[in-house]
């Protein structure tokens, strides 16, 4: 029996049962496609259709979702999301591409979000037959998240929506997207509020989105600009002006550190995906030559790798110490550091991975020499993604340092 | 085997932290230590040995010498994670005492088998003890002495010995024809001489100490495999003390920077002094996290325990200098005076950094286990 297993209630150790017989019999077996890295690089319309029809079978077996109620599309259980998780990561199943819905959308909805709303949009948000994007960031507003300006005006019953997002990732695959935008323009944080729009269906009236293209040369996010795009005052969230409020719960979730488990599946791999975690450097080093001899044998690399394998080791014994409360002083120390490492462990990964590859390091994905692919150079690039999206690992110490330690609120 | 999700820290652990953690702060305030042990800041002087013997007597008294040793033996054999809690609390007192050094030579003499056993309960009597394992380089391979055994005496000299002041018996490892064995010695019998090294750290005393045809009773016959066998829970309950010790570090140079005005702010308002505290922060709970990971290797998972262990000595070498460097320094000038309390704690990290492997020496023998030795 497994350890997790131990711990499970008698609710838990049923439902576990429950997802491994189903796993048995239901993994999708090896992709047609080739698999991005993570679901926010999806690229075409194959990849998404796979993995959509993974997370509807996933939520028809009702492992998605299951500890929301029943009335919003959940399956009214106890804490088990988590137990899905882990069988689903265990059994080694493709990752759900409603990233950013599952994530973010749902606890944001269902926390603030009227009834009658939730009960129309979440079903077929842990469905994944609707996909869910994010629209946040603004080419003025970055880090300093509280200064959008996407406006909107209301005119009779209905809301009137002007202005541009940034980095949505998903926003051309996504029915609906979660809004941050000001209804008052004379108070920084009580003139927010937060919205559910349609993407999708508003294209061409309203809602017009663009690819951006990343520093690696993939596509996978895009700006999003809306022009008159009309509203009915039902897709609001929370209160006029508490846009900030339900922010929070948004971001808490995406760190991490919120109420509701996310849904989470994942750890198969199509042929050309590579894992850029610091065991793989051993690999590396292994088939890299430095001074005539192999980089494995070289003190610095070594120590390198290890301190990269160190740093892994202890972001995954934080999580565990984060569920054993007489091993932390403080509820949030551990989950509001779990994004600045994960990023910040991944980056430096992928310097050290370069380093050890040496001149070998400069072939990228087209070139047949390259090691593992080109995928190293690929994922240190795509690290600054990590350490600047969802607050930027400056923003993440400043939380860290007012929130955890209670230092004064930098300027 | 795998390990258990909460590492096995269950409610007694966290019982025993809390008392501990209760029992400084009531009987040992920082005010205490500094007036205790840095009475004296002539940088000439021997180094303090000074200490609480009442205290230890009653942390005696509670059973916390006796928690390693095994049932068997008359103690109470509690997992190293429970343990590892109590250092975290000792740490974070800077309490001069011969705590951990009772429990490392605790975990050598558990791991020699029946030999040990009356050793072991003398322990659990109460008796105090250290290691004395190594020469005058400090080289910590387990087969590593500057003593040599010959017809049942000792010879030689043992370097680096932790609080050999405060403690009433010594666990020796010695070279002999038959290789390298462990010996358990009374550290005033005949023969043994303790020659106080003078140091930087307050809150602990060293020695060398010199054998002169010393009588021996060996407790082990394979020192090299008993103190491979413990060397992960010296490592790990070493790693567990200095983050304690680096938690008292942030949170006191928090309490300052929120403090202390300049140009019309508290210090800690400006992000080139907050976000350092932050880095303190994280890497102090790297390392507790990889103290209770390594902890719960030894009790659950053997094979493993070295791998984990060096982990967390490695990390907590690095935070050791992390958050020493940084506890002066945004203390500013009155963190660089006497009177100040950091100082206490920065010599106290300094010397636990370099004890038992710095972190290269640790990352150096992960990568053998990891990488596999270089061809």
């Amino acid at each position: 029996m497994s350890d997790s297993a131990r711990k499970d209630t008698a609710e838990q150790a049923e439902f576990r049962q429950h997802c491994r017989d189903w796993l048995k019999d239901n993994h999708p077996g090896e992709p047609p496609v080739r698999l991005p890295l993570s679901p926010l690089e999806i690229m075409s319309q194959e990849q998404l259709s796979y993995l959509q029809a993974w997370q509807k079978a996933a939520y028809d077996a009702g492992l998605v979702g299951c500890d929301y109620p029943v009335e919003v599309g959940g399956a009214g259980r106890d804490d088990c999301q988590r137990v899905a998780n882990e069988e689903m990561i265990r059994a080694r199943t493709p990752f759900m591409p409603n990233v950013i819905g599952l994530g973010m959308a749902a606890p944001t909805v269902f926390y603030h979000g009227q009834d009658e709303l939730k009960q129309r949009l979440l079903p077929r948000l842990f469905s994944g037959e609707d996909i869910w994007c994010q629209g946040f960031s603004e080419p003025g507003a970055g880090s300093d998240l509280a200064s959008v300006q996407t406006f909107a005006e209301k005119k009779g019953d209905k809301w009137v929506i002007n202005g541009h997002k940034v980095w949505t990732s998903l926003a051309h695959f996504a029915e609906w997207m979660i809004l941050l935008l000001r209804t008052d323009k004379s108070h920084k944080y009580d003139g927010l509020s937060y919205f559910v729009v349609p993407i999708r269906s508003a294209l061409g009236k309203g809602v017009t989105v663009r690819p951006l293209i990343k520093i690696t040369g993939e596509t996978g996010f895009n700006e999003v600009i809306f022009e008159d795009l009309e509203v009915d005052d039902s897709f609001r969230l929370d209160e006029l002006g508490r846009g900030w409020q339900v922010a929070m719960t948004t971001l808490a979730h995406e760190r991490g550190a919120g109420e509701k488990v996310t849904p989470r599946s994942g750890g198969l791999k199509s042929k050309t995906t590579h894992a850029t975690n610091a065991s793989n450097l051993i690999e590396l080093a292994k088939s890299s030559t430095r001074n005539g001899g192999s980089a494995a044998d070289d003190p610095l690399v070594r120590d390198g790798i290890m301190r990269q394998m160190i740093r892994e080791t202890a972001l995954a014994a934080n999580q565990r110490r984060a569920r054993v409360p007489a091993l932390q002083d403080h509820p949030g120390r551990l989950p509001l550091q779990n994004k600045l490492l994960s990023s910040e462990i991944a980056q430096e990964t992928g310097a050290l991975a370069l380093e050890i590859a040496g001149a070998r390091a400069s072939l990228y994905l087209g070139d047949d020499n390259a090691p593992a692919g080109g995928q190293w150079p690929m994922a240190y690039m795509n690290s600054y993604g990590m350490t600047i999206a969802a607050g930027t690992s400056e923003v993440q110490r400043n939380i860290l340092g007012e929130r955890v330690l209670g230092m004064p609120k930098s300027k | 085997m795998a390990q258990p999700n909460n590492f096995g820290f269950g409610e007694e652990a966290a019982l025993l932290k809390e008392s501990a953690r209760k029992f400084f702060a009531e009987h040992f305030p920082t005010e205490k230590l500094h007036a205790m042990v840095a009475d004296d800041p002539n940088p000439e002087r021997m180094s303090s040995a000074a200490w609480e013997e009442s205290l230890w007597q009653q942390m005696v008294e509670l059973g916390w010498t006796c928690l390693a040793v095994p049932e068997s033996a008359g103690g109470l054999g509690i997992p190293l994670v429970a343990v590892a809690g109590l250092a975290e609390e000792l740490g974070r007192a800077a309490f001069p005492c011969p705590l951990l050094p009772t429990l490392n030579a605790t975990y050598v003499l558990a791991a020699c088998g029946e030999s040990a056993t009356s050793a072991l309960g003398e322990i659990a009597e109460g008796e105090s003890a250290t290691l004395a394992i190594t020469d005058s380089d400090g080289n910590w391979s387990s087969d590593c002495t500057g003593v040599s055994c010959e017809d049942g005496k000792l010879n030689g000299t043992a370097w680096f010995v932790q609080d050999a002041r405060k403690v009433s018996r010594l666990l020796v490892s010695a070279r002999s024809a038959d290789g390298v064995g462990l010996y358990w010695v009374n550290a005033d019998a005949a023969g043994v001489s303790i020659q106080p090294d003078a140091i930087v750290d307050l809150t602990r005393d060293q020695a060398h100490v010199t054998f002169e045809g010393v009588s021996a009773e060996q407790v082990g016959a394979d020192g090299v495999a008993a103190l491979d066998a413990a060397m992960p829970a010296i490592w790990t309950i070493l790693a567990a003390d200095i983050s304690g010790a680096a938690e008292w570090q942030l949170q006191t140079t928090v309490e300052y920077v929120s403090t202390r005005q300049q140009f019309d702010h508290a210090l800690g308002f400006f992000q080139a002094v907050k976000h350092p505290l932050v880095d303190v922060m994280i890497m102090t709970d790297e390392t507790r996290s990889l103290v209770y990971n390594a902890a719960c290797a030894f009790d659950t998972e053997p094979e493993r325990a070295a791998q984990y262990a060096h982990m967390a000595k490695a990390s907590a070498s690095e935070t050791a200098a992390y958050a020493s460097g940084r506890s002066v320094q945004c203390h500013g000038g009155i963190g660089f005076t006497w009177e100040c309390y950091v100082h206490l704690y920065f010599k106290r990290q300094k010397h636990s950094q370099m004890l038992f492997g710095d972190a290269a020496w640790h990352r150096a023998q992960l990568a053998d286990i990891l990488i596999g030795a270089v061809a």
